[in-house]
C-alpha cells in the first residue's frame, strides 16, 4: 500500500458546553491514501464536521479544543504547528468546500476576488495573473461565460453555480486533499448529481484526495472507495464501500441500511427504523454508545466500550459481539 | 408496502381541475408599473381516491408544497376549481369552511410547527377546544389519550412540553394533532425530510399504519424519491407549476416516460455500490429556470437531452397514456390524444 497522504490518529475534540464537557469527536483514527475518497458517514451530533474541522484547526476555541490526537499531513503534525505554518496549509494544501455556499462567500467581493485570493495569497502570484487563473478555474468547473461572471457577487449566482464557483476556490492552489462537508446537502438532486459528479472528476484528475462528509448512503455509495462510519464522536465501523455495503459488520451500520428506503428498494416489505433516537453527547452511556438501541445489545455492552478493531481483512468494527462470532 | 395495494381503492375523495396559483410582483424597475406573476403553480389537476396515497415529488419551486397548502385554501387561488367528498369547495372559507375538519396539514418542520409553550394535551386536543368536540373533561382527557396511544406516544406524556422530546416524537405530535378531528384526508408537506436518516422509517411507519387503520388518504409532498415510492400508490412529477407525468407507483418507478423523471429516478443514488456502478445515468444540465419567466414551448426543453424543434414553441399538453398514467411530452404525444386534450391548454399556452 502506498503511503498514506493523511494519517489521523486518536482525534479527540471536546466542546465545554452549559452541560459540561462534550466529546464532540472521541479517539477517532483514519488515514487516507493519494487520490482516494474517504466517505464520512453519520447522523447529526455524530461528529463528522467535527472531524473535518479540526483537520484544518477550524473548531471556535473557546467552546472548542482538540485535546488529543496527531492530525499526520505531508510530514507535519498539524496539532502541533504554528497557527501561521497551519494558514500557509489552509487552502493551499487542504482545501474545504462547505455545506452552504451563501454563508461561506463573501458576499461583498465578486467570485473573480475569491478564487483569486488564495493564488495571490499562497503563491505570490500578482492579481492581475492571479484573476486570469481564477477565469480559467470557473471555465473547469463549467460556468458558462466565465468572463463576465468573474466580476459578479455571489447573490447574483444560482445555488449550482455558487457550489461550482466554491469547488473553483478550492481547488485553486491544487491542494493535494479536498475535504466537502455535505456540499450538496442544500442542492436539488439534479444539481446535487451535476456537482458531486463534477468534484469526482476534477480530484481524479488532479490526482486529489477527497474526504466527503454526507449522511447519504446513496451519494457514499456512489462516489466514496473508503467508507467510515461515525456514531456518538466515534467511528464504529470502516471498510472499503463495496465491502461495506455487502458485508455491513455493525448493528447501527446494518440498522441504518435496512431503515432507509431505496430507489431499487422491496416496497412489499415494511422499513425496519433503528428504534430511540442519537444520542446526546453529554450524556453518552458508559459502554457502547449504540447499546440503548441496539437489539443484540447484551448486559456486558452497556459495561465496556467497544475497540474499533479489524474483524476482517481490511474491515474495522467496534462492537464486541463482532469479537465473539 | 401500502398493503391495499391489493383492493385499489376506488372513490374518488378528492379532484384537483385546473388548480393555478399565481403570485404577483413587482416587476421591472423602483417605479416601474408592471407587475408579473411567479406562477407558482400552473394549471395541475389529479384526483385521490379514498385509502390512497398520492405522492407528489419535484425539486424545490416547482409548486409541490403550494399545491397542498392551496387545496387547504390556506392561499387564494387564482383559477381552478377543488371538489372535496363530493362538494365543490373552491367557495368555502378556508377559516370556516366544513371540509377543513376533513381535511388537516402535517407539517415539515417538528420544531416550528408546535407551540413551545403550550402542553402536549393543549396541541393536541386544539382543534377539539375549537370545533367543540369534547363533551366534558373526562371525554377531552380520553381523547388525547387516544390519540397519543394512536401515534405510538405514550398517555402521560401529555403533560409534557413540545422541548422535552425528540424531533420524530415531535412529528407524531403533530401527526396526533391533524388525527383529533378524524379527517379523512391529511396533506403531509415533508413530514420526515426535517428528520435524521435513522428516524424517519419510524415516522414512515406510523403513517403508513394509520392509513391501513383508519383508511386515510394522504397526499404526501416531498423531494425525496425513495421515500415518496415506498408510502405512496401513485405518484405525481411536477416541475415549474405543472404536472408533467403521473401514474402508479410501480409504473412510473420502472419505466419513466418523461425525460424529467427519468432524469430525477438517475441522479438519486441507490445505496449499493455494485448496482450504482452499473446503473444507466442520464444527467441533465443547468438548474430550474424562473418560475417567473418560464420557458416557451416545453418547461423543461432548456435541460432536456432530448429535445426537439416542436419542444422549443408548442407546450406539451397531459396525455393520457393509459393505465391510468398521463405523460406531458412531445416524445409520447399521440395525435389522437392531442386532438382530444388540446385545446384548452394550447389556448392558454
Amino acid at each position: 500500500m502506498t503511503t498514506p497522504l493523511l494519517q489521523v490518529r486518536g482525534l479527540t475534540t471536546r466542546f465545554r458546553t452549559e452541560r459540561g464537557t462534550v466529546k464532540a469527536v472521541d479517539n477517532v483514527s483514519f488515514d487516507v491514501a493519494p487520490g482516494e475518497t474517504l466517505a464520512i458517514v453519520g447522523e447529526s451530533g455524530s461528529g463528522k464536521s467535527v472531524t473535518a474541522l479540526s483537520l484544518l484547526r477550524l473548531i471556535p476555541n473557546p467552546p472548542g479544543v482538540i485535546e488529543s490526537g496527531e492530525i499526520l499531513f505531508e510530514g507535519k503534525d498539524l496539532t502541533k504547528i504554528s497557527d501561521a505554518e497551519m494558514r500557509a496549509i489552509r487552502g493551499n494544501r487542504i482545501a474545504m468546500i462547505f455545506q452552504e455556499p451563501m454563508s461561506s462567500l463573501n458576499p461583498v467581493l465578486t467570485v473573480g476576488m475569491q478564487i483569486a485570493e488564495p493564488i495571490n495569497v499562497h503563491r505570490g502570484t500578482p492579481w492581475s495573473k492571479a484573476m486570469e487563473a481564477a477565469k480559467a478555474l470557473l471555465e473547469k468547473v463549467r460556468i458558462p461565460d466565465a468572463a463576465k461572471r468573474l466580476d459578479t457577487f455571489p447573490h447574483q449566482y444560482s445555488g449550482g453555480m455558487r457550489q461550482r464557483a466554491m469547488i473553483a476556490m478550492a481547488l485553486a492552489c491544487k491542494p493535494r486533499l479536498i475535504i466537502a462537508d455535505e456540499p450538496t446537502t442544500a442542492l436539488d438532486v439534479t444539481v446535487q448529481a451535476q456537482i458531486l459528479d463534477l468534484l469526482k472528476e476534477l480530484t481524479r484528475e488532479t490526482q486529489a484526495s477527497l474526504i466527503l462528509i454526507t449522511h447519504d448512503l446513496g451519494v457514499v455509495a456512489r462516489y466514496a472507495d473508503q467508507v467510515a462510519v461515525m456514531y456518538g464522536g466515534r467511528i464504529v465501523e470502516q471498510a472499503a464501500a463495496r465491502d461495506l455495503y455487502k458485508n455491513p459488520r455493525h448493528p447501527y451500520t446494518r440498522g441504518l441500511l435496512s431503515s432507509v428506503p431505496r430507489l431499487d428498494g422491496d416496497t412489499s416489505k415494511r422499513l425496519v427504523p433503528i428504534e430511540g433516537q442519537p444520542p446526546d453527547l453529554s450524556r453518552l452511556p458508559a459502554g457502547c454508545s449504540f447499546a440503548p438501541r441496539c437489539k443484540q445489545a447484551s448486559s456486558e455492552c452497556l459495561k465496556q466500550q467497544p475497540a474499533l478493531r479489524e474483524r476482517a481483512p481490511n474491515h474495522l468494527s467496534a462492537c464486541i459481539l463482532d469479537a465473539i462470532q | 408496502m401500502p398493503s391495499n395495494s391489493v383492493h385499489p381503492p376506488s372513490d374518488e375523495l378528492l379532484r384537483v381541475d385546473n388548480l393555478k396559483v399565481h403570485f404577483p410582483v413587482s416587476g421591472g424597475g423602483l417605479f416601474s408599473k408592471t407587475t408579473l406573476s411567479v406562477k407558482a403553480v400552473d394549471g395541475v389537476s389529479f384526483a385521490l381516491n379514498r385509502g390512497e396515497t398520492l405522492g407528489l415529488v419535484g425539486e424545490s419551486g416547482c409548486g409541490k408544497s403550494t399545491t397542498g397548502l392551496a387545496i387547504l385554501r390556506m392561499l387564494p387561488l387564482t383559477a381552478g376549481r377543488i371538489h372535496f367528498e363530493g362538494k365543490d369547495i373552491t367557495a368555502q372559507d378556508a377559516r370556516r369552511g366544513e371540509f377543513r375538519q376533513r381535511m388537516q396539514m402535517v407539517y415539515q418542520d417538528p420544531y416550528g410547527s408546535l407551540n413551545p409553550r403550550m402542553r402536549v394535551r393543549d396541541i393536541i386536543g386544539e382543534p377539539l377546544t375549537v370545533y367543540n368536540r369534547a363533551e366534558n373533561r373526562s371525554d377531552y382527557e380520553d381523547r388525547i389519550a387516544g390519540l397519543l396511544k394512536t401515534v405510538g406516544l405514550l398517555p402521560d406524556m401529555a403533560d409534557r412540553y413540545p422541548h422535552e422530546f425528540s424531533g420524530g416524537q415531535r412529528q407524531r405530535i403533530g401527526i396526533a394533532r391533524a388525527l383529533a378531528l378524524e379527517p379523512s384526508l391529511l396533506i403531509c408537506d415533508e413530514p420526515v425530510s426535517a428528520l435524521d436518516v435513522s428516524i424517519q422509517a419510524q415516522v414512515v411507519n406510523v403513517l403508513m399504519d394509520l392509513q391501513d387503520r383508519l383508511g386515510l388518504s394522504y397526499l404526501f409532498v416531498a423531494h425525496d424519491l425513495a421515500v415518496v415510492r415506498h408510502i405512496s400508490h401513485r405518484v405525481a412529477v411536477m416541475y415549474l407549476g405543472r404536472i408533467v407525468e403521473i401514474a402508479s407507483r410501480d409504473d412510473l418507478y420502472q419505466r419513466p416516460l418523461h425525460p424529467y423523471t427519468q432524469a430525477l429516478m438517475s441522479a438519486v443514488p441507490v445505496a449499493d455500490p455494485e448496482i450504482e456502478r452499473n446503473r444507466p445515468r442520464m444527467v441533465v444540465t443547468g438548474e430550474v429556470p424562473s418560475a417567473l419567466k418560464p420557458p416557451p414551448g416545453c418547461r423543461f426543453h432548456p435541460r432536456c437531452p432530448m429535445v426537439m424543434d416542436v419542444c422549443r414553441t408548442v407546450d406539451p399538453v397531459l396525455n393520457e397514456m393509459g393505465d391510468a398514467r398521463s405523460v406531458a411530452c412531445h416524445l409520447h404525444a399521440q395525435p389522437v390524444h392531442l386532438i382530444r386534450n388540446a385545446v384548452p391548454e394550447a389556448v392558454s399556452a
